[in-house]
């Protein structure tokens, strides 16, 4: 059934009895061209993709829960393309091209609002580091805008300008950035994709990857055998974990990212803001709660739960930020597993084992490059070469000394 | 999350800080020039579920660095060693 303002009506008059569920709920044939793990964004972009744009045969995505339960319903719905590094700019901004085109595309509600994403500076030197990455960003065709002291606060009013530690001194704007509904958009991939032939099958988790001769044949799941000539991981968190099924070791630690929202409120902030003094972020969703998030725990965790001293850190970044939040009460946390590498950045790349490909290490940044991860994740799958604007994402990267680290780190994942 | 520290008890997580894994060897020389031992050591790791290894710092305590063996998907604290 296609959506639209007609279909609205005329399931308004007939008392909504009409409307079919989004996606069939297939279950497993016993072998596929393609077969996707995890049914999460990057999976479910995967698949939309391949189908649409490659013509590869029979696509399944193999989903160990619900769809939708991972971290594609676990995240702060921001999406931005201010990166700095070459290998990064223009991953993110195809991102954002096909954010702005999804909705027509897979015929989706997914609310994409390019509210505006600031991100504040709070010192000279940071003010010059953003010029610096506003100018790389206008140099690839991408948005960028340094706002001053003044331009900010008629924008943006109620931030503590005058924090005696941390003076608000301006912004580097994204205009195109904004929020995305995320459940909507695990939703409308599955949707999409299924239309056009693709099995989501559900409740069944991967136990084994079947190889011969280090070629990938299929997988064994909790549903059975299913055979596979080729293979994508797309389980961000858990990717170490099939690549141990697989034999290979990652450049990648699990750790818990938590996000935060408050009671609703009324309309208040209608922008993405992010503090340059602390690791904190914040919009307003269209229920009226504040979204906000901060830093990983810092340590390794497979728990989808983090501790309180990160709860506590996250919101005095806040309240130092814009001090009116502070009387808003705290209505739910949650955590989250990431995928962190060694250098910050992704990998989709082939992997030590024929026909098997992977994306993964999106640490806590996955959300806003869905869209494109699907897009060049089908890409390599299909054509088995990389994407030109993912070409950097190898995973030989770290061997080869050709890290992509935006925040100048090293190989300490907890610090990306 | 509490870690007992052998000198100072058992304290919050938010007086520690977590460095890495100890369960990686560094090699014993070489390093001029990239090899895949020294690759593995750098970048490559485990990263399963279970009880694992790791350093921790006591920066709001005593100083000392601990070797905490801690189950990462439950974040049960099961043996805190001096190095």
């Amino acid at each position: 059934m296609r959506y639209s303002a007609v279909s609205v009506i005329r399931e308004a008059l007939r008392g909504h009895k009409g409307w079919k569920p989004a996606w069939r709920k297939a279950t497993p044939a016993p072998s596929y061209d393609v077969v996707i793990i995890g049914g999460g964004g990057g999976g479910l972009a995967t698949a939309y993709y391949l189908a649409k744009n490659h013509n590869v045969g029979r696509i399944a995505v193999l989903e160990k829960g619900w769809l939708g339960n991972g971290n594609i319903g676990r995240n702060t719905t921001i999406i931005r393309s201010n990166y700095g590094l070459p290998g990064n700019t223009p991953f993110y901004e195809l991102s954002m091209k096909l954010w702005e085109g999804l909705e027509q595309d897979i015929n989706y509600n997914a609310m994409v609002s390019q509210r505006g994403v600031f991100n504040i500076y709070h010192s000279d030197p940071q003010r010059d580091a953003y010029a610096r990455r506003g100018n790389t960003m206008r140099l690839h065709g991408v948005d960028a805008e340094l706002l001053d002291r003044e331009q900010l606060r008629r924008e943006i009013p109620f931030l503590d300008y005058d924090n005696a530690r941390f003076p608000v001194q301006g912004a580097l704007v994204q205009r195109r950035g904004g929020t995305v509904r995320h459940d909507a958009v695990a939703w409308g991939y599955a949707r999409a994709a299924s239309d056009r032939g693709v099995d989501i099958i559900e409740n069944c988790e991967v136990t084994g990857i079947i190889q011969e001769n280090g070629v990938v044949m299929g997988v064994e799941t909790t549903r059975g055998r299913i055979g596979a000539r080729k293979l994508g991981i797309a389980v961000a968190g858990s990717s170490s974990l099939l690549a141990n099924m697989a034999g290979f070791r990652l450049p990648i630690e699990s750790h818990v990212l938590q996000a935060f929202v408050s009671e609703g409120l009324k309309p208040l902030i209608d922008n993405v803001i992010t503090f340059g003094a602390g690791h904190f972020y914040i919009s307003q969703s269209d229920k009226g709660g504040l979204v906000f998030g901060g830093d990983i725990d810092g340590y390794n965790s497979y728990a989808a739960r983090g501790n309180l001293p990160t709860v506590e850190d996250v919101c005095e970044g806040g309240v130092a930020l814009m001090p009116m939040i502070g009387r808003a009460r705290l209505l739910r946390s949650w955590g989250g597993i990431m995928d962190m590498t060694m250098d910050g950045s992704p990998i989709i790349d082939f992997s030590p084992v024929k026909n098997l490909f992977i994306n993964a290490g999106w640490c806590y940044g996955g959300f806003k490059a869905v869209p494109a991860m699907g897009y060049c994740f089908a890409h390599l799958i299909a054509n088995e070469a990389p994407h030109k604007v993912a070409a950097a994402y190898r995973l030989d990267r770290f061997a080869e000394g050709k890290l992509i680290d935006e925040k100048g780190v090293g190989a300490q994942p907890n610090l990306h | 999350m509490r870690i007992p520290c052998p000198h100072c008890g058992a304290r919050g997580v938010e007086e520690f800080l977590y460095t890495q894994d100890a369960g990686v060897t560094r090699p014993k020389d070489g390093g001029a020039e990239p090899t895949k031992e020294w690759t593995d050591y750098v970048y490559m790791r485990d990263n399963l579920k279970g009880p694992r290894k790791e350093y921790w710092y006591h920066s709001a305590g005593c100083h000392a660095w601990l070797v905490v063996t801690r189950d990462v998907s439950t974040h049960e604290i099961l043996k805190v060693e001096l190095p």
